[in-house]
């Protein structure tokens, strides 16, 4: 079992969303975080004064899968979210050491979907 | 008695009512960090009742009852509403009930304190805030009033003019605004790291509220609902439109972009500088006064207070100062009799009334200035006036409320 974090454009969503249920893979938490990379951030004015290095909206999604999935979770993210500017965003895959379903107690892989 | 401008004044203070709370209180809640929204919100809700108040007590007396003799101040002969009801009073407004014109003139006293709030945003202690901004309205916005609005008021004897309170409320509580904040210091880490409005949308409903509010402001300033009240309101909204419209343009030069505070903010120091001079000019001369604001306002909060390093938190001096006393030295420029029987002309029309307003001008911030120096020293002997560093950093909405704006977590 695989733990992907998908770090990706906020106006991305929606297509990463559809490819990840055409990969069937429709299990998906998502976060609205800050962050940065090496561009650093933007620069915003308030009334002429310039406040440097702001950090820049971006979205998280998380997606815990059983191994058969992690090609395919991976490939549609690639695909819908990747834009070729800086800024797409970054993706993390973690082992996933245990699964457990809260209402019934199931454990592993078959909790996981 | 004239029942038409009797329901426009009443009305008229709704309008100015609703400047303070809700408008200013959302202009300056939206541009402070949201740890400290909640203590601008209090500030501006605690000074209308505390200064209504002082206003009902004693205050209306001081600003405009009988003069002691040397048109300094008023006497305490109307403490307490005495000799103020149904009946007006020829001196002031002839048409109206005493009592309106006294409400009216009570939520200008209102306002004027809160304008402060911008300078010492962020830092201040409630309970001196309290204490100060008592004796503030008693010592520096009373006399001052009286000086230019009261009967026998050694300004208004002088010939000085402010139509709804350029001088009174704006230059007065700007420059003293300015005091404020060196006295009370930078806020930690100001010019260090980055400051953020923490909620623009605030400022602009605030913003807006404040354009709604000033047209009884100024309109309602003619205390009837004539000519002089229609030439008020449409000086005030074109010289408002020609600052918002030249503020943006500014930045769009400097920085690139317009923005939406920047635009705004010209929008308010429009406001401020037509205030002065919103009965005595004509529409035209109106806009070039709205013109010539954006770019002072500008130069004081973008330049000027960068370059001092004094920290105005939300531009109280940059805007309602400056603002203020460029409305009043209008005044003696553009000024003309055609439009006002009972103002002057102004430098542009032939006559003489620069020199009343430059001496306003000059005399009101150095008054109000070094009153604000010694009730702040008084106040702070006694308690303290900045909120310990601690209690700063955690901000004033925890820490002098007991309150959170906003959950994270339902």
């Amino acid at each position: 079992m695989k733990y992907i974090i998908a770090i990706i454009q906020p106006h991305k969503l929606d297509a990463v969303m559809c490819a990840l249920e055409n990969a069937e893979i429709p299990l998906v938490t998502v976060s609205n975080v800050l962050g940065r990379g090496r561009q650093k951030g933007v620069t915003e004015v308030y009334r002429g004064t310039k406040e440097a290095g702001s950090l820049l909206k971006k979205v998280k999604l998380e997606i815990a899968v059983n191994e058969d999935f992690v090609a395919p979770a991976i490939e549609a993210i690639t695909k819908s979210a990747h834009t070729g500017e800086v800024g797409d965003g970054k993706i993390f895959i973690l082992d996933l050491y245990e699964v457990m379903r809260i209402r019934t107690g199931e454990r592993g892989g078959v909790a996981i979907g | 008695m004239n029942t038409g401008d009797t329901a426009w004044v009443l009305m008229s203070a709704v309008l100015v009512f609703a400047m303070t709370i809700p408008g200013l209180a959302f202009f300056y809640g939206g541009l402070v960090r949201r740890k400290n929204v909640l203590s601008i919100l209090m500030q501006c809700f605690i000074i209308m009742c505390v200064i209504s108040l002082q206003w009902a007590l004693f205050g209306y007396s001081l600003s405009f009852g009988p003069d002691t003799g040397q048109g300094i101040i008023g006497s305490l002969k109307w403490a307490g509403l005495n000799y103020v009801g149904g009946q007006p009073n020829a001196d002031y407004a002839a048409t109206i009930p005493h009592s309106v014109f006294m409400i009216f003139q009570c939520m200008f006293a209102v306002i004027t304190p809160a304008l402060m709030i911008g300078a010492f945003a962020e830092r201040m202690k409630f309970s001196a805030f309290l204490v100060f901004t008592i004796l503030w309205a008693t010592f520096v916005y009373d006399p001052l009033a009286h000086w230019v609005w009261g009967t026998g008021g050694w300004m208004r004897n002088l010939g000085g003019l402010d139509f709804a309170g350029g001088i009174v409320v704006h230059a007065s509580s700007g420059v003293s605004a300015l005091v404020l904040c060196v006295l009370l210091g930078k806020r930690l880490g100001y010019q260090k790291t980055p400051f953020r409005p923490h909620n623009l949308p605030f400022t602009v409903l605030g913003g807006a509220l404040l354009w709604f509010g000033w047209f009884g402001f100024n309109a309602g300033s003619a205390l009837a609902a004539n000519e002089l009240a229609a030439n008020a309101f449409v000086t005030t909204h074109v010289a408002t439109a020609a600052a918002g419209l030249t503020w943006a343009l500014i930045e769009w030069q400097q920085h690139g972009k317009p923005t939406i505070l920047g635009t705004v903010t010209g929008a308010v120091a429009g406001l401020v500088a037509i205030t002065p001079a919103c009965g005595f000019v004509n529409p035209m001369n109106a806009i070039f006064i709205g013109i010539i604001v954006a770019f002072i306002c500008y130069l004081a909060v973008a330049v000027i207070k960068a370059k001092f390093g004094y920290d105005d938190a939300l531009d109280a001096f940059g805007v309602h100062g400056v603002g203020g006393i460029w409305g009043t030295i209008a005044v003696g420029l553009f000024a003309e009799k055609a439009v006002n029987s009972a103002g002057a002309n102004g430098l542009f029309f032939g006559g003489a009334q620069l020199w009343p307003q430059l001496i306003m001008a000059v005399v009101t911030p150095l008054f109000a200035g070094v009153m604000t120096f010694i009730i702040y020293k008084l106040v702070d002997a006694v308690m303290c006036v900045r909120v310990k560093e601690k209690d700063e950093t955690i901000g004033l909405d925890l820490t002098q409320q007991s309150e959170a704006a906003y959950t994270v977590i339902e």
